[in-house]
């Protein structure tokens, strides 16, 4: 199961990496939009409240390094919509049919995937990790801080990819896994990612201490905002680990249901 | 046998009359929302969905000084949804361009006796016509969520401004289209408006901004643009916005169908 899943989880890399054109929009389209919410809002952060959620004490970070948490969780959402597309593309073309035929454990087809999801995950955190130390101070809490960074991201990013995953076992085509790219922006705006809970207009405030992505993108920000004693790491790690659970649970299961169905 | 260089000044006097053939290649271009509902909706949600989102993540911002006392953020980033909608309208249109080349229908476009840039015109005004769909729902929205009616003055300068910058952004998707010839070039052509509307004084007015978007706001087009569309939803129109709005977005168009045409002339050579 295991050797399975690795050489599954290695070839979907391989073929990410052959190219890189789809790997490229999961970086710039959040790096644009990271740039654009710095400098339009970076007055933002001097309303009454604003660092109150992460304990943080002054001389507060700035706009940006508070932003680099939102741009992570966007580019990882992004990511398991791209990984949904992969499988659904493998399903259309009929790769699908050659693996489901090959003498592996059927649950190391969904489990491959998603391993490579967390490796992308790591690639795409970096990317924002050098951001952070080319125009901020890099990640506050140092090493320790860095490794709850990659922690964090790399869960939630086969959490993401186990909704991706889950999306294009029940749909089978990557035109429905294409059209809930809206909804992603949808359940970020709905979240605490761009902005301080405490801060967002009803009714967004109340959904957002809902929203599991609320607690991943602050577990991402506390290490990065130098925070890293509070709540927000353990809650950030349980809502990546509870999500990365539950939606690889509902993409093998869903595996299942589509080969029953054959 | 008539000598090749007689056929075609034959041709040239017998083109078809231009005034026919741009609302012609628009009809063709509009009956694809008939045909297929569906192809409009993109244009559609995702200003929406960005401009609801903005301003229930930002809305509080407008405590900030610099706002003026503005009391709905709502107000401040519609116009800003109103570009983004034009924008995703004219690159869809390129989009259409870039199928069209694949599928060689352009190609038999190109043969017809009908001058390059009256062929571009129809395509572009396609998209100018489209863009108004998005635009009246991005405006009913805002208006049910308590934006002030600007007043109808407001409403035709906005209209007018949405569709050249639908326009403009068309132009680019047909300079893209015609340069890649494939739809795989898409993202080409949507990152252009993207980042053409958003490093604008999008999220809050030039005082606020840093200064490095300040400097890119300053001297892109679409903020003049954005200002002249903005002004009515968050105060009064007056000439002193509009004019310039008008000049920045002609410009834009003028400069983008010039490469538009160029391109078209290379594909023809």
């Amino acid at each position: 199961m295991i050797s399975a899943s690795v050489a599954l989880a290695r070839r979907a890399l391989r073929v990410t990496l052959r190219r890189p054109q789809f790997l490229a929009p999961l970086l710039i389209f959040p790096t644009l939009l990271l740039a654009v919410n710095t400098g339009g809002l970076s007055q933002a952060t001097s309303l009454p409240g604003f660092w109150e959620q992460y304990g943080v004490t002054a001389p507060y970070p700035s706009f940006f390094e508070f932003q680099l948490a939102a741009a992570m969780s966007q580019s990882l959402l992004l990511g398991g919509v791209a990984t949904g597309i992969a499988v659904a593309l493998e399903l259309e073309m009929g790769f699908f049919d050659r693996l489901v035929a090959a003498p592996i454990p059927r649950a190391s087809i969904v489990l491959g995937r998603l391993l490579a999801a967390g490796a992308i995950a790591l690639v795409q955190l970096s990317w924002f990790v050098a951001l952070s130390l080319i125009f901020g101070s890099g990640i506050a809490d140092g090493i320790p801080g860095l490794i709850e960074v990659y922690l964090i991201g790399a869960i939630a990013g086969i959490g993401f990819a186990g909704i991706g995953v889950t999306l294009a076992l029940r749909a089978g085509n990557a035109s429905t896994v294409q059209s809930i790219f809206p909804l992603v922006f949808v359940v970020l705006f709905l979240s605490s990612a761009f902005f301080p809970p405490n801060l967002l207009t009803s009714p967004a405030d109340v959904i957002a201490k809902w929203n599991p992505l609320s607690y991943i993108a602050n577990g991402l920000r506390a290490p990065i905002i130098g925070a890293s004693g509070t709540s927000n790491v353990l809650e950030g790690f349980a809502a990546a680990i509870g999500l990365a659970l539950f939606f690889g649970l509902l993409a093998t299961w869903s595996l299942r249901g589509r080969l029953q169905s054959k | 046998m008539e000598p090749p260089g007689k056929v075609a000044e034959q041709v040239s006097n017998e083109r078809i009359n231009d005034r026919g053939v741009v609302p012609a290649l628009a009809r063709r271009a509009l009956n694809e929302l008939l045909r297929v509902p569906g192809a409009g909706v993109p244009g559609i949600l995702a200003p929406t969905i960005f401009m609801l989102g903005l301003s229930a993540v930002f809305g509080n911002v407008t405590a900030l000084p610099g706002f003026d006392g503005l009391d709905k953020y709502m107000a401040f980033v519609l116009p800003v949804g109103l570009l983004q909608g034009a924008g995703f309208t004219g690159a869809a249109t390129g989009v259409n361009m870039a199928r069209d080349i694949e599928q060689g229908w352009f190609d038999r476009l190109l043969l017809a006796p009908v001058r390059r840039p009256v062929l571009l015109a129809g395509i572009v005004a396609s998209a100018a016509l489209r863009t108004l769909i998005p635009a009246t729902a991005l405006i009913c929205v805002g208006l049910l969520f308590g934006v002030k009616f600007p007043g109808f003055l407001d409403l035709l300068i906005v209209a007018l401004l949405v569709m050249i910058v639908a326009s403009a952004s068309a132009c680019w998707g047909a300079i893209i289209a015609l340069r890649f010839r494939t739809q795989q070039a898409a993202p080409l052509m949507q990152i252009g408006s993207f980042m053409a509307v958003l490093f604008t004084a999008a999220y809050a007015p030039m005082a606020l901004l840093q200064p490095w978007l300040k400097a890119i706001a300053t001297v892109n087009p679409v903020n003049y643009v954005l200002t002249g569309v903005r002004q009515g939803f968050i105060g009064s129109v007056s000439w002193a916005d509009t004019w310039p709005a008008f000049v920045a977005g002609a410009g834009l168009l003028a400069l983008l169908a010039t490469f538009a045409i160029r391109g078209m002339s290379r594909t023809t050579d």
